[in-house]
């Protein structure tokens, strides 16, 4: 029915009480997230959101209640510690929402997670949702989802926001929606994500959402070509961007060739993916796709 | 955060990375000084955040200590235009007077993060002096690369062969593996996202010298490097870019005539896609960010007006963290603050978007009203 988060998903929210973390945990719960503990640190024993226990770390919150994914909105100079604190209490989801986490702190990260069996979203990232079983793990608003067969993957917030809408106004529903991000360095990626869906026995098609910048589309189009089995339309934003300028997401940067929109629709097309025209074009290409 | 040529150096020196001689001077009477104390002579490098200053005319050769100030007295207060500013330039206020060298061999040094790899990798090629990324299109093979486990850091044995590599002889590996560890070691434990030497240069009497270097910090990580954020040269970067980035707002200007106010950088990317499909020109790129405010939205579009060349705006909310209404109120309030009121297209969707609409209604301002990015699209268009 999906990948990553499903009806036995367990969420444990890592800043809890700070004001983002409450708003977005509250919402999560409200979209019918099983959330079943926070943690702040010093604020163990609390209760916030008619019932959810607080833990002054996530080795206990994780005993007392058998979380299963970790969400974190702590603010960016501790965002790896609490990455690193989920990691070593054993929880194999890890997703970061914080934005603004320093590279070097990402990269001794996920020099720590390479032996372990942990998988990272993020940073930086809007989390995953899989609308079919009330799963909102991250800060989309969730009424725009609709439970379905299709698997999106994107880098983007805002823009992945957009598809989903644009697929749901055309009945189009999805099996989960994953996140990425944006940052140089990252966790879970494209490829990771799409091997999912391959390998998922309720997602029929993928919807594949990129950017300019960094060469990880084009490595997504070799895996597609390799491997998947499964009808991929993709679209990839920044097809006017001039070249050399940042464009607020810090992978964002045409840097080479390869980093032009041009030579990444080019290398999509050529793995036999759908590549979407424009950002309005997601509902009809996904559509006709299904046929 | 982009640092100059002579920060860059300050900064690897004290990690024992070998520099030439050099002074920063400020007028021409510090650079004759400058030059005075280099024994007579030097080379005079104008401190801009861009590459490509040697053709633009930004770096001499002085014979005299007289000569060196009459060149700092031409580069300081002038604006240098090279192949990385743009017509527009960026202005010099300091420059650099230098010990000259007899130049043997010219390498190309560098380290950045990968973030297939997710490691530091360093990057280094015999071909020095050139541009890498041109080195990598038509000599491949004269790139070395070697990736740097963060945990253990760069190990001699990688010195080893980069420098046999390179074809360098046997008694620079040594000092050529311990420049490399010196500039790692900056690289980490100052949070760059990027140092490159080039040319890194041997000299005739066997010495390795960084003769140029550029830096940059994570502007992320400033916050454990309180002494490195005050090295900042806003003068480097476009006004309105500046005040933007004060502001938390991402900015890039553009030379077309509609303003674009988006929420996320996807999005933003996408609309000025849509704009440009419709045949019309983004005047920017801007993403306002997630949990923006009134107050925030409203500086967003003061800012973006400030650009005489915006004849159209284009908001486009997709309400998630950012609500609807919060955006409407912000859009009412800038455009009564503002001395014009360009055509304005609002398409708005998500969290209150009914709020938003009536907010926009009911304020007297002109604004189309749209639902859909082809809607958008047509109505920038008509």
């Amino acid at each position: 029915m999906s990948i990553l988060v499903n009806e036995n998903t367990r969420l444990l929210v890592q800043g809890i009480t700070g004001r983002e973390g409450s708003f977005h945990a509250e919402r999560c719960k409200t979209y019918g997230t099983n959330l079943v503990a926070g943690v702040t640190p010093g604020k163990g024993g609390e209760t916030v959101l008619d019932g959810v226990p607080v833990f002054d770390s996530v080795r206990e919150a994780v005993d007392s209640t058998g979380a299963n994914v970790a969400l974190i909105f702590v603010p960016p100079p501790f965002a790896a510690d609490a990455i690193l604190e989920s990691a070593d209490a054993g929880v194999p989801l890890v997703v970061c929402i914080t934005e603004g986490v320093p590279v070097r702190d990402s990269t001794m990260v996920m020099r720590y997670l390479e032996d372990k069996p942990v998988r990272l979203l993020g940073p930086n990232c809007p989390g995953l949702i899989t609308p079919g079983a009330k799963a909102k793990i991250g800060i989309m608003p969730g009424n725009i989802h609709l439970p379905g067969k299709v698997g999106v993957v994107s880098r983007s917030g805002t823009l992945t926001y957009e598809g989903v809408d644009l697929l749901t106004k055309r009945g189009i529903g999805q099996s989960t929606c994953v996140g990425i991000g944006g940052d140089p360095v990252s966790g879970t990626g494209f490829v990771d994500v799409l091997a999912m869906f391959n390998d998922d026995p309720e997602t029929e098609a993928i919807v594949m959402i990129g950017e300019i910048g960094g060469t990880k589309e084009q490595e997504a189009a070799a895996f597609i070509r390799e491997n998947v089995r499964k009808p991929v339309a993709a679209l990839i934003v920044g097809q006017t961007a001039p070249p050399g300028r940042r464009m607020g997401h810090a992978g964002a940067v045409i840097t080479g060739k390869a980093a032009l929109a041009s030579e990444k629709m080019r290398a999509l097309e050529e793995a036999g993916c759908r590549v979407i025209p424009t950002p309005a074009d997601i509902g009809a290409t996904v559509a006709d796709m299904l046929g | 955060m982009k640092l100059h040529e002579y920060q860059a150096k300050q900064l690897l020196a004290a990690y024992g990375v070998p520099v030439p001689e050099n002074y920063v001077a400020s007028s021409g009477t510090e650079a004759a000084e400058a030059a005075e104390r280099l024994g007579g002579t030097g080379v005079v490098k104008a401190q801009v955040h861009a590459g490509g200053r040697g053709k633009a005319g930004g770096v001499k050769v002085a014979a005299s200590p007289a000569e060196a100030a009459e060149i700092a007295e031409s580069l300081i207060g002038s604006t240098l235009v090279t192949f990385q500013t743009g017509p527009q330039g960026v202005p010099v206020h300091q420059v650099l007077v230098e010990q000259t060298m007899d130049i043997d061999r010219e390498l190309y040094l560098s380290i950045t993060t990968d973030g297939g790899r997710r490691r530091p990798v360093v990057i280094a090629s015999a071909a020095g002096g050139m541009e890498i990324e041109e080195v990598a299109q038509t000599e491949p093979e004269k790139v070395l690369t070697e990736s740097i486990d963060p945990a253990i850091g760069f190990q001699p044995f990688q010195g080893r062969r980069l420098a046999a590599g390179l074809g360098l002889p046997p008694a620079q590996i040594r000092p050529f593996s311990a420049l490399v560890d010196a500039c790692y070691r900056a690289y980490v434990e100052k949070d760059s996202g990027m140092i490159e030497i080039n040319p890194l240069v041997l000299t005739n009497d066997g010495q390795l010298l960084a003769l140029d270097a550029k830096m940059d910090l994570d502007d992320d990580a400033l916050f454990r490097h309180k002494a490195e954020a005050g090295l900042r040269d806003a003068t480097q970067d476009d006004p309105l870019e500046v005040e933007a980035s004060e502001a938390g707002i991402a900015y890039v200007k553009l030379d077309g005539n509609v303003g674009c106010m988006v929420n996320g950088a996807g999005l933003a990317m996408a609309t000025m896609d849509i704009v440009k499909f419709a045949g019309a020109e983004p005047a920017n790129f801007l993403d306002v960010g997630g949990g923006a405010a009134e107050d925030k939205i409203s500086h967003a579009i003061l800012l973006m007006l400030s650009d005489p060349n915006v004849e159209k705006v284009l908001v486009n909310i997709f309400g998630g963290i950012l609500r609807c209404d919060i955006a409407a109120r912000g859009i009412v309030d800038a455009y009564g603050r503002a001395d014009r009121q360009p055509t304005l297209v609002v398409r708005m969707l998500g969290t209150n978007v009914d709020e938003g609409k009536q907010i926009l209604a009911e304020s007297g301002l002109t604004a189309t009203m749209v639902d859909t990015l082809e809607e958008a699209a047509a109505a920038i268009k008509g």
